[in-house]
């Protein structure tokens, strides 16, 4: 006799049971790292986002002949060692610059002291009581306060905190990638191009396959080591500069390309591959005219992933020399430079509390960029998909 | 046979009979007595299931039915067929060890459709693929044998495909209209050959090509919306419209409606018959019916040989073999 439903519910209540408590696993190990990026992000945030505020004094300041050559004698001697080292520093070239500045006495917001600047943020500082109380009375009266940070955004990296930026560790990066994808990216998808549409299936070529992708699970650093005995040492490519960090960098990122251009590539359909070969198409043709044009979304989002993981690297630009202590921004290939994790790290390594804050500043920095990146190659995927 | 009279009808219908089918089966009584030494005086065509007990006379049929040379052993009369348009003799293929042609002979006419039948992997659409070498995409495959076209040989090394394949076109099983508008999907081949130059060119090509695959009415307004928007019948007359656009020879037809609605089915099957006043079509298909309906010639595979090849009312009124008799009448494959 068949059994009725009510036997039957009775055997299934395990199965559904075990279904349940796979479904709350499941959702704790979800829950748990979703914690975990919040938990990341938030402290990230929590401790960067005051660099991107900085300590501003309202003083007054005389310009006369001593202050030329002794610039501390600029201002009233209770702020000088509340205003930053690098006013001081500027005070004769601006008077060089301008002369009409000899003689008169401005009230102008310069940039304070980094301990200042801790202070005025409520952080531990090295101020003595009576400094603090007179930061306190120009709070009162408006002539001190947290101002959003330019600095940060516009001068390279300093000893003295308050005058620390991002831009020259910018600038190596924007030229490292550049460098980094001109290689990459031409080699990369000519590569898979090749072994994806005119390659034949054998030995050898199976063998390169599988050479890619173990590459692509190479350790960076060793790529650094790689870089830095064949750039530097064999081809002479000067240390540090861009230029060495994107080949080292490109050496790590090509396997990327091209394993996701060939993923790219393979999900383009044979039909349109016969199609094309029906009427009378050339292989190459049957590649740019098809293949591409529908592959190329899928080609620039791993790309841009590559890109991005590429962005984050430090280990292979420490080895070949790109974490320098860069004061000036330049924008040359072969000049020494730093890039933004690079200079993350040489941060994260100082004492100095002021420079903590800027530490997890270049992490915010260099995290919104990524994310940007990554919110482009999902962008481009959704816009160039196409259907057929 | 199942329906002869049926069968008949719709032969005629295609090709109003210019020949009275009475002469046909005269010609082929005259030539199966020749040949088998039987004389069948029968006043109409055995039935499938009395032919499954008339034991004696299955026997005596043969096993091939074809001239070594290729030709069909009855001539359809109806059609033009001086010109032959592709020869393929002695043709052998191997998928690495496994030879899926046997030394095939076939010729096809010009300006005729013929349809290759055959149950599931006899090799019809192996056949087919070998006429324009797309065979050569599949790394494994191996052909012997001369296909001749135009005084070439077809299958030899210093025939370059991408010649052949613009003089021999291609329909394929599913509808695989290139990712483009419509109007790229037909001017893209002609551009790329160098048929057309300008864009009032171009266009005149498109409509006539659409014209010639009867797509024109329904796609006029809407030339540059993407060739996958169309339903499946229209895709595939966008491929065929892709196909004449060349202007080529030969028109291959791999199944070419297996995939679609009887509607457009019986769209695309006129399209062949008109077709054929300019192109020479070979279609495969496994669809009986549609053989019958549109083919001037059948030929029928198994097992990597042509086992009969012949006028298409007579292969299915009167099949030689017992193996195109059976097939046809559904008893197999």
């Amino acid at each position: 006799m068949a059994q009725s439903f009510d036997d039957i519910t009775k055997q299934l209540g395990k199965r559904h049971r075990r279904t349940r408590r796979l479904k709350l696993t499941c959702m704790a190990a979800m829950v748990l790292s979703a914690v975990f990026l919040v938990v990341f992000l938030g402290d990230m945030v929590n401790r960067g986002w005051s660099a991107f505020q900085q300590g501003r004094m309202q003083i007054e300041v005389s310009y006369t002949e001593q202050s030329q050559q002794m610039p501390l004698t600029a201002v009233d001697e209770q702020y000088r060692q509340l205003v930053s080292r690098g006013f001081f520093r500027q005070i004769p070239q601006r008077m060089e610059a301008d002369p009409e500045l000899l003689g008169t006495t401005r009230t102008q917001w310069v940039i304070a002291r980094s301990s200042v600047d801790q202070y005025l943020k409520g952080r531990e500082n090295s101020l003595s009581e009576q400094q603090r109380q007179l930061i306190d009375r120009m709070v009162e009266q408006g002539n001190a306060k947290l101002a959003f940070n330019t600095t940060f955004f516009t001068t390279g990296d300093s000893r003295m905190a308050e005058l620390a930026g991002i831009l020259s560790a910018a600038l190596g990066t924007l030229l490292t990638i550049i460098v980094t994808m001109a290689i990459c990216f031409p080699i990369g998808v000519m590569t898979a191009v090749y072994l994806e549409e005119f390659a034949p299936d054998n030995r050898f070529t199976r063998l390169i396959e599988v050479n890619i992708n173990n590459l692509a699970a190479v350790p960076s650093i060793l790529f650094g080591l790689l870089g830095l005995a064949i750039f530097i040492s064999f081809f002479g490519v000067p240390r540090s500069s861009p230029l060495v960090g994107g080949l080292t960098l490109s050496l790590m990122t090509l396997p990327m390309i091209i394993i996701s251009t060939r993923a790219a590539l393979r999900s383009v359909p044979d039909s349109i591959r016969h199609a094309a070969f029906g009427v009378g198409c050339t292989r190459w043709q049957v590649v740019s005219d098809h293949v591409l044009p529908v592959s190329i979304p899928g080609i620039l989002t791993g790309s841009i992933i590559g890109l991005a993981q590429a962005m984050g690297e430090t280990a292979p630009l420490i080895i070949v020399g790109m974490v320098a202590f860069m004061p000036d921004p330049s924008f040359s290939l072969t000049q020494a430079a730093t890039v933004l994790p690079a200079q993350v790290y040489s941060w994260a390594s100082l004492p100095n509390q002021a420079f903590q804050e800027k530490t997890a500043g270049g992490i915010l920095v260099l995290l919104a960029v990524l994310i940007t990146l990554n919110a482009a190659a999902v962008l481009l995927r959704n816009r160039f998909e196409r259907r057929w | 046979m199942k329906q002869p009279n049926t069968m008949s009808r719709q032969a005629d219908a295609i090709s109003p009979g210019t020949v009275e089918d009475s002469e046909h089966d005269a010609m082929y009584k005259q030539e199966h007595s020749d040949r088998e030494g039987v004389t069948n005086t029968g006043e109409s065509p055995v039935r499938p299931d009395e032919a499954g007990s008339q034991g004696a006379t299955d026997s005596n049929k043969p096993e091939r039915q074809q001239p070594s040379n290729g030709e069909p052993v009855t001539r359809n009369t109806k059609v033009d067929h001086d010109s032959i348009s592709l020869s393929a003799s002695d043709l052998n293929l191997w998928y690495g060890d496994h030879q899926a042609l046997k030394s095939l002979s076939m010729k096809v006419y010009a300006n005729t459709v013929t349809a290759l039948i055959g149950p599931s992997g006899c090799g019809k659409s192996t056949f087919l693929r070998c006429l324009n070498r797309m065979n050569d995409l599949i790394p494994s495959a191996r052909v012997e044998g001369n296909i001749e076209m135009d005084g070439r040989n077809v299958n030899s090394k210093d025939m370059d495909v991408v010649a052949l394949r613009r003089r021999v076109g291609m329909v394929f099983q599913n509808p695989n209209p290139f990712p483009k508008s419509i109007f790229e999907n037909v001017a893209y081949a002609p551009r790329m050959h160098d048929i057309v130059g300008g864009r009032a060119e171009q266009e005149e090509l498109v409509e006539k090509a659409l014209r010639d695959a009867g797509l024109w009415d329904e796609v006029k307004d809407k030339l540059h919306q993407p060739g996958t928007s169309l339903s499946g019948g229209q895709q595939q007359r966008l491929c065929i419209a892709r196909a004449v656009a060349l202007r080529p020879d030969v028109i291959l037809m791999d199944e070419p409606t297996s995939a679609l609605d009887p509607i457009s089915t019986a769209t695309i099957e006129d399209l062949m018959v008109r077709l054929r006043e300019e192109f020479t079509i070979v279609v495969v298909t496994h669809n009986m019916q549609q053989a019958a309906r549109v083919a001037d010639y059948t030929s029928f595979f198994h097992l990597g040989e042509i086992i009969e090849y012949n006028d298409t009312t007579t292969l299915f009124e009167k099949p030689a073999t017992r193996k195109a008799e059976d097939y046809i009448t559904g008893r197999y494959g």
